[in-house]
């Protein structure tokens, strides 16, 4: 989210504690979301307060690289090397799915990451 | 506990959360067919409970703590939750932290693979026994809140001091790094605050909040008369809860569950009976929503008979009995939504018409709705505010001049 967006009455922690997702954020799952793999469904699933989310195979593997060592930078990096693919355009996608569970709260910056 | 479980049982969503549910499930063909086991289950620890809250929607004939389960018995129903592919369990009640077993279970429940919401009206804590659930590995607290106001909040839940002990939980919560879930169940005496109510859980910090609208069994059933909101409240809390979602996005979820009495559509209750959600209660027997035993005719099976947990959720009668849409009735059988709502609601069909097999009476298509809309418009208008207040021997009347909160 812009910090230009949020509006005038949104003043508790929350919103402060919810993070824009830039080249340099290093990610993390915060301890209410919890990244494991269902073996009776046979699916990865991200599992947040009353909720079961069920990420495609892209978004896992973003997730799984989202250890709070990683910088996004980093990750798109990686993705990029992998796929062949082109860096900015895997870096724009990253951080819009990032931002997203960001905003849901289910994503956090790691600790001596940038604010 | 929570009555807003009714339609909010979780289901797999897509990664914003925002797709609808099973379809994700019953796309893939794995289980398309069959009735998965459900991701989440509610447990229901207890029926014991400090607060006595008229709204309360477990069964007015309530467990003794000498039928409860064992902590034993608990846990391996976990173990067994977890193998037949359950990822998330609510430990609820009653007032699931009145067992001093809860840490243990939360901490079995944990190593067993298992995601852990506590649903709580926080009023036993203290600092260290949230932080030892906290460090047994809960993932995520939801804490009730009866009211805004103080006086108000405590007479609603007939608890003295309640609500300030729910604030200073709420802070231990984020202090451990624990998610938060403000849950607020509405009625006409306390709908007036339900700004402040979203306010509150701002100030609180929660990443969530459930605004739910009192769904009328077992307690609140019987409290009816000092709940029912006005049709013009209702329309309100619609244009505030529209309101805060807009400006609290991606500060604060709401989830919000409307009142039906005053709809036109049933809503899709449990998501389907049988489809998506069981509980167990507090003595281990498995319903297909945490109000089926006011439907009085039907025979529910417990985790202390012979059977697992995965033989009564896809073969008992109970479950099956109202499974998919070959049950129904008309209107149901030949209307176009038969598969979206999936007839509404069984407990409300038997507590209203005294049989769960007709159409749930909050769709403007059953011959029962003009009816129960009437009543809920004298109701709302006309009721007593005093409350019954719910406990084991079969609820007291508030006092005349109001409960000395």
């Amino acid at each position: 989210m812009d910090g230009d967006d949020i509006p005038k009455t949104a003043t508790a922690p929350a919103a402060r504690r919810r993070m824009t997702v830039s080249e340099a954020s290093v990610p993390t799952l915060p301890r209410g979301a919890r990244l494991r793999y269902d073996e009776s469904r046979g699916r990865w699933v991200l599992l947040v307060p009353e909720r079961v989310l069920a990420p495609d195979d892209i978004a896992i593997e973003i997730l799984k690289l989202c250890d709070g060592k990683r910088s996004v930078g980093s990750i798109a990096d990686e993705l990029a090397a992998k796929y062949t693919a082109p860096r900015e355009e895997i870096l724009l996608d990253v951080i819009a799915m990032l931002q997203d569970l960001a905003e849901s709260g289910f994503l956090v910056e790691a600790a001596g990451g940038p604010i | 506990m929570s009555p807003t479980l009714t339609d909010a049982s979780p289901v797999l969503t897509d990664i914003t959360g925002r797709a609808d549910g099973v379809d994700v499930l019953e796309r893939g063909r794995s289980i398309a067919q069959t009735y998965g086991i459900p991701l989440a289950v509610l447990l229901e620890m207890t029926h014991r409970c400090p607060l006595q809250c008229g709204y309360c929607s477990n069964p007015v004939q309530m467990e003794r703590a000498g039928n409860e389960l064992t902590t034993d018995e608990w846990k391996k129903i976990l173990t067994e939750l977890a193998q037949i592919g359950v990822l998330q369990v609510h430990f609820s009640g009653g007032e699931p932290t009145v067992r001093k077993d809860l840490a243990e279970l939360i901490r079995h429940a944990t190593d067993a693979g298992l995601y852990t919401n506590l649903i709580t009206s926080a009023v036993l804590f203290t600092r260290d026994k949230l932080a030892e659930l906290a460090d047994a590995g809960l993932a995520h607290i939801q804490i009730s809140f009866q009211a805004n106001d103080a006086t108000l909040a405590n007479r609603i839940g007939g608890f003295k001091n309640g609500h300030a002990r729910k604030l200073e939980a709420a802070k231990w919560a984020r202090e451990l790094g624990l998610p938060l879930t403000v849950n607020a169940v509405m009625h006409r005496q306390n709908l007036h605050e339900l700004p402040e109510m979203i306010d509150l859980a701002v100030a609180l910090d929660a990443d969530r909040m459930e605004v739910a609208n009192v769904q009328y069994y077992g307690w609140a059933l019987k409290n009816r008369t000092a709940l029912m909101p006005t049709e013009a409240q209702v329309d309100e809390a619609n244009r505030v809860v529209e309101a805060a979602r807009e400006r609290l996005h991606g500060i604060m979820e709401i989830d919000y569950v409307v009142p039906d009495y005053y709809a036109t559509r049933p809503k899709k209750c449990m998501g389907g009976w049988g489809r998506q959600f069981f509980n167990i209660t507090p003595s281990g027997k498995i319903l297909p929503c945490h109000a089926a035993e006011t439907i009085t005719d039907l025979d529910f099976l417990s985790v202390r008979s012979n059977h697992s947990i995965a033989w009564i959720w896809a073969n008992s009668d109970a479950f099956n009995k109202y499974r998919g849409t070959g049950w129904m009735p008309e209107p149901c059988q030949s209307c176009a939504f038969k598969e979206v709502d999936f007839g509404g609601c069984r407990c409300q069909a038997f507590a209203l018409t005294g049989d769960a097999g007709n159409t749930d009476p909050a769709c403007s298509l059953s011959p029962h709705h003009n009816r129960v809309f009437k009543t809920a418009e004298v109701e709302s208008a006309e009721g007593s505010n005093r409350y019954l207040y719910r406990n084991f021997s079969g609820g007291t009347l508030e006092p005349d001049g109001g409960y000395d909160a």
